[in-house]
């Protein structure tokens, strides 16, 4: 089914999506003339492919459960935000915030995200094909971040128990960020992700591994003055 | 939130639609600013004159028109709602001295050989059809919608700001240490017409242009002292830029054909933009200033 933004409302076209008529067994649509439009295609809860021609605003995706969704362009601010599950493939740039607090599933970005990619992410698998920007990973929780390309100063600030894999530069790394030692269950792991975005010429032993030191978890009571 | 939009033209092939693309990207960004709505047009005709672009708020046409002309050198008067574009071979310090002096509550939003401003409080939508913004041709144009956060609504707190000859600035943010950068540009001469922080930020730029500073040095400058949250995108009579701090929490959205340069709050300004889906589209990365002529 194609749905065509120039003539359908915004709401119309996602209360479409988020309330899928079962009997019809629709579950595969075309989404024409997004401009840029915020939340599009948020809160859908059931199986189906989207497939959206165009450049989309902020939050395209948000809280996504089961569905698959392609975006032929670039993504604005918080594409996939809390996302549960299901999967989100931008084929251009996302900007920043992309999969902020998601909690599952896999989101695939061929270009570049900007700054705070994987913000406070609680589960979800981001792959990045480009670089992303400043703070990205911060107060991230679970799950995994890859970047193919480089990274932006202060990555992983604060994290918890995310891993981050960097094929390219690190500006620098936030507090209690570290580089870790990469064994084979990573290595396997990595090589399964980076097939899933269809990654064939990189090597996942040419990735870094950085994840948390751990040594923001407990109130140190040396710092006590510091407060 | 505000909404911050510009274009500037490459080549000549837009320039005669150059209002008509502006007033669109306005149009979009109604939903980041509701309160007022403003813009800047560079035009390149004209060059041996002075424009001003004075808002006359409650002053009759006629009574302003039957004064200026006695005190102004061959004037042509164009009027545009409240607003009026003053052009004449008179030097600004006079006219300036003149509209001050001579009338009471009237403001003079800006002046320069190139470019014309018009502002006001209201709804994007109206602002734009009551200056007629789609019969303007130019070079280049900087627009603003505002939701005011940090001073009141009202004109005189709307953008864009000019601060200088053929000079503008927009700006979406807020500036926490404009208060001690104003006392400290006063000092050295600049004159500011309200409380907004944004005023500052131009005065700031007008103040190092004084100096023979490049509109990108100033810039770079400007990242270190200027304190707060901007985008800021800046027009000179020959140039154009924009600039992010270096948390960028503002966002912005640059599109680049061999024909024009547009920069927008957000994408979704840009849609409508001739042959925009094959343009290069790149968010400007923080802390670094993109800018275009001189």
């Amino acid at each position: 089914m194609e749905l065509d933004l120039k003539k359908l409302k915004l709401r119309s076209i996602n209360e479409t999506l988020q309330n899928l008529d079962r009997k019809k067994n629709e579950r595969d649509f075309k989404i024409i003339n997004p401009e840029g439009s915020h939340a599009l295609c948020a809160g859908l809860t059931e199986d189906m492919n989207i497939n959206i021609k165009g450049h989309v605003g902020y939050y395209c995706g948000g809280m996504n459960q089961k569905a698959h969704i392609t975006i032929e362009g670039n993504a604005g601010t918080g594409v996939a935000e809390n996302m549960m599950s299901g999967k989100i493939h931008v084929k251009g740039n996302a900007s920043q915030s992309a999969g902020a607090t998601a909690h599952g599933g896999l989101l695939i970005i061929d270009g570049d995200a900007s700054s705070r990619c994987g913000i406070s992410m609680k589960g979800v698998d981001i792959i990045v094909k480009g670089s992303v920007g400043h703070m990205s990973g911060f107060m991230s929780q679970s799950g995994n971040l890859i970047v193919c390309g480089d990274a932006g100063e202060a990555l992983g600030d604060s994290l918890y128990e995310t891993n981050i894999y960097i094929k390219g530069k690190v500006k620098s790394l936030g507090t209690d960020c570290v580089e870790k030692k990469m064994d084979n269950n990573h290595i396997k792991k990595l090589r399964k992700y980076l097939k899933e975005a269809n990654i064939k010429n990189l090597k996942p032993q040419s990735f870094k591994r950085y994840g948390s030191a751990r040594k923001l978890y407990n109130f140190k009571i040396d710092n006590l003055s510091s407060y | 939130m505000c909404g911050i939009v510009g274009v500037y033209l490459k080549t000549k092939k837009f320039e005669k639609d150059l209002g008509k693309i502006l007033s669109g990207m306005l149009n979009n960004m109604e939903s980041r600013g509701p309160d007022s709505a403003g813009f800047a047009i560079y035009k390149t005709e004209n060059e041996k004159n002075y424009k001003y672009s004075i808002c006359l708020n409650k002053l009759n046409f006629d009574d302003f028109r039957k004064e200026i002309i006695k005190k102004v050198k061959k004037p042509t008067i164009n009027q545009y709602s409240d607003h009026v574009i003053l052009t004449t071979s008179d030097e600004p310090k006079k006219v300036i001295k003149i509209i001050n002096s001579e009338f009471t509550n009237i403001s003079l939003v800006g002046y320069g050989r190139s470019i014309e401003i018009f502002k006001q409080v209201g709804n994007p939508k109206d602002v734009v059809k009551k200056f007629k913004l789609e019969t303007f041709s130019g070079s280049h144009g900087i627009g603003h919608t505002r939701m005011a956060t940090e001073s009141a609504i009202t004109t005189d707190g709307s953008h864009p700001y000019s601060t200088g000859e053929d000079e503008c600035l927009v700006h979406n943010g807020s500036l926490s240490n404009h208060n001690n950068l104003r006392r400290e540009l006063k000092k050295q001469g600049n004159i500011f017409n309200s409380e907004n922080d944004t005023e500052v930020a131009a005065g700031y730029v007008s103040n190092s242009l004084s100096k023979n500073k490049s509109l990108k040095d100033t810039l770079i400058s400007g990242l270190k002292d200027l304190d707060g949250f901007y985008t800021f995108i800046t027009g000179t009579r020959k140039g154009f830029a924009i600039v992010r701090d270096e948390i960028a929490c503002k966002p912005a959205v640059i599109a680049e054909t061999d024909d024009y340069v547009s920069i927008a709050s957000e994408f979704q300004a840009m849609a409508h933009l001739p042959s925009v889906n094959s343009a290069k589209i790149f968010e400007p990365e923080p802390g670094i200033v993109y800018s275009w002529g001189n």
